[in-house]
């Protein structure tokens, strides 16, 4: 680590952040507006290339495929946000109050979290989805069950490394209860570390959410999510490809804005 | 020795409770398997007579000691969708498919990963290893998926080097089902290849600063002996640890990647039997999956603290 010196651009967090606020503008705006209707079909204009009517071109059904990108995008999002803030709220109570207060409680929740982190987020997802069943709501559930380990364990790591610490040991003497400890004083502590995670977070959610779609145990149609319109385009790849590349880069652009913001915000932290 | 039991203990015990709680989630589950089996023109009684033949009507504790019985022999039952066959064959047959994937995948991952990784760490901070860097960042956000369809669309369908769909099972020709499977290989391995890279530069450029390096430096030994015979051997010890995680992302990655390529194997099998809720073959499938990532995990462990003794258990 130099000392001295210029400090280097973080060019990873900017490119991260402009990524990913340019998406979530346009999920925002496809929630609201889009050129076309979102499930309008149209048999005059089936399986159209780009043009200026249709920038992305029309799927199968006739229906305009950047409509569809920005309103499932939408989609892609509000399924990430709510996994991670459930993963978040919940990881964070039970992190503080199994770092906090120790015992034998904290040792079986840790064991099951090493459990849960040895299976990648996608595997696991599948296993839930199986016992409940297909649809948005069970894909949020079970990766924001999925995310609980992660965040649990780095708040408790910084409950254990405090909770001995000067400034916890004054405001205990102080007469401040456990709980005002635990959120008022130590938790600001994390916020680098959270926000890391949640946007390790937000990567999986993205990826995990495309899969459980293009399975189609997902989002259910007729309503567009990005995962589904790629395993509807598989079948017309030889006559459009570009109905498939719409959606996956789409994709891929999302994912790589949350991978570059946690990059960014690592090399922030040194 | 002492280390290695008390693992073993931890394996068991995980297999246990995770075969518990699938078992208990697809009991509680609404539905009735013997109503769904005979269809709407069963009568009441018929249906009651086949739930005592399935074993439903016992207690759920009896009913799981029963599975696990069975599992343990290799006998999950009977599959609710297909009515001839037995739980057992169905794996049989997709097993050794998705076995073959998963091995062309990890081969594939460990010949191109590690040499890149080296390169990458010999040549820190130069154009190559920022060059390798991007690579593997812009890799790692792609989708196995969207990889497998554009895979399908420059290798399938316009050099036309593979028919897609075209699977060829290996009982008729191994190697004709091992090259159809390369390609869907290449889906699965690529994302990891850039995990491996990244992790195994990461292990090197940590080695480099330690006091050993710069005795044999010292010593008058060259940069690439160093690098290949000193730090190469340390740095690739947390690889192997790594290693256990990648293979739980190939299994991952490969349920998906068999839905592109139209590859009848395991990760087909599940998602067909999720759609149909048919639970027999779904749980043994989950039971299988946990098996060999707890296993991998497991074998990885001791291989860690055999390779390294200086970990102490």
């Amino acid at each position: 680590m130099k000392i001295s010196g210029k400090k280097k651009r973080n060019y990873n967090l900017i490119i991260g952040l402009c990524l990913t606020g340019f998406f979530l503008a346009v999920a925002i705006i496809g929630q609201f507006w889009t050129p076309y209707p979102v499930t309008q079909m149209d048999p005059t204009s089936v399986n159209l290339a780009p043009c200026l009517a249709h920038p992305l071109g029309t799927d199968n059904f006739g229906r305009d495929i950047l409509s569809r990108v920005m309103n499932g995008s939408g989609m892609t999002f509000f399924v990430a946000i709510c996994t991670v803030l459930m993963g978040a709220v919940l990881g964070t109570i039970i992190g503080a109050l199994t770092g906090y207060f120790g015992g034998w409680i904290d040792e079986i929740i840790m064991r099951i979290n090493d459990i849960l982190l040895s299976f990648p987020s996608v595997l696991l997802a599948l296993i839930f989805i199986s016992f409940l069943g297909p649809g948005t709501l069970n894909v949020i559930l079970a990766l924001g069950i999925l995310f609980i380990p992660s965040f649990a364990r780095i708040v408790r790591s910084e409950m254990i490394r405090c909770k001995e610490l000067d400034f916890v040991k004054s405001a205990k003497v102080m007469g401040i209860g456990p709980f005002r400890i635990m959120f008022s004083h130590i938790l600001p502590n994390t916020l680098v570390s959270m926000l890391t995670s949640a946007a390790i977070g937000f990567n999986n959610a993205v990826l995990a959410e495309a899969s459980m779609s293009y399975l189609g145990l997902g989002v259910q149609p007729p309503l567009p999510s990005l995962g589904r319109m790629l395993s509807e385009a598989q079948s017309y790849l030889l006559n459009t490809p570009w109905y498939a590349l719409a959606p996956g880069v789409a994709i891929i652009l999302i994912i790589l804005g949350f991978s570059m913001i946690s990059e960014g915000l690592r090399a922030w932290k040194r | 020795m002492k280390y290695i039991i008390k693992k073993l203990i931890t394996l068991i015990i995980t297999l246990l409770f995770i075969t518990l709680i699938t078992f208990t989630a697809f009991s509680v589950i609404p539905g009735d398997a013997a109503a769904a089996r005979l269809g709407t023109n069963a009568t009441p009684e018929q249906v009651e007579a086949l739930r005592e033949e399935m074993g439903l009507n016992d207690p759920l504790p009896q009913r799981y000691v029963n599975w696990l019985r069975g599992a343990i022999r290799g006998d999950f039952g009977d599959s609710y969708q297909y009515d001839t066959s037995t739980v057992a064959s169905l794996l049989a047959d997709r097993l050794p498919v998705t076995a073959i994937l998963a091995v062309l995948s990890l081969v594939i991952i460990v010949v191109v990963s590690i040499p890149l990784g080296i390169l990458s760490a010999r040549y820190a901070g130069k154009w190559l290893d920022t060059l390798i860097n991007q690579l593997s960042q812009i890799t790692m956000a792609v989708p196995a998926f969207f990889l497998g369809i554009l895979l399908t669309y420059i290798f399938g369908l316009i050099l036309a080097w593979f028919q897609p769909g075209a699977f060829v099972d290996p009982s008729v020709s191994f190697w004709g089902c091992v090259s159809y499977l390369i390609f869907p290989a290449i889906a699965v391995a690529l994302p990891k290849i850039a995990m491996v890279v990244k992790f195994l530069r990461n292990s090197i450029l940590s080695e480099m600063p330690k006091d050993y390096v710069r005795t044999a430096f010292s010593k008058g030994n060259r940069e690439g002996r160093v690098l290949y015979v000193h730090i190469l051997r340390n740095a690739l010890i947390p690889v192997i640890t790594f290693i256990a995680m990648v293979i739980a992302e190939i299994m991952a990655g490969s349920i998906i990647v068999e839905q592109v390529f139209g590859i009848p194997g395991m990760g087909q099998l599940l998602i067909t039997s999720i759609s149909a809720r048919d639970y027999p073959v779904v749980q043994a499938i989950v039971t299988y999956i946990t098996a060999i990532v707890v296993i991998v995990n497991f074998v990885v462990d001791i291989l860690y603290r055999l390779v390294d003794p200086r970990v102490k258990a």
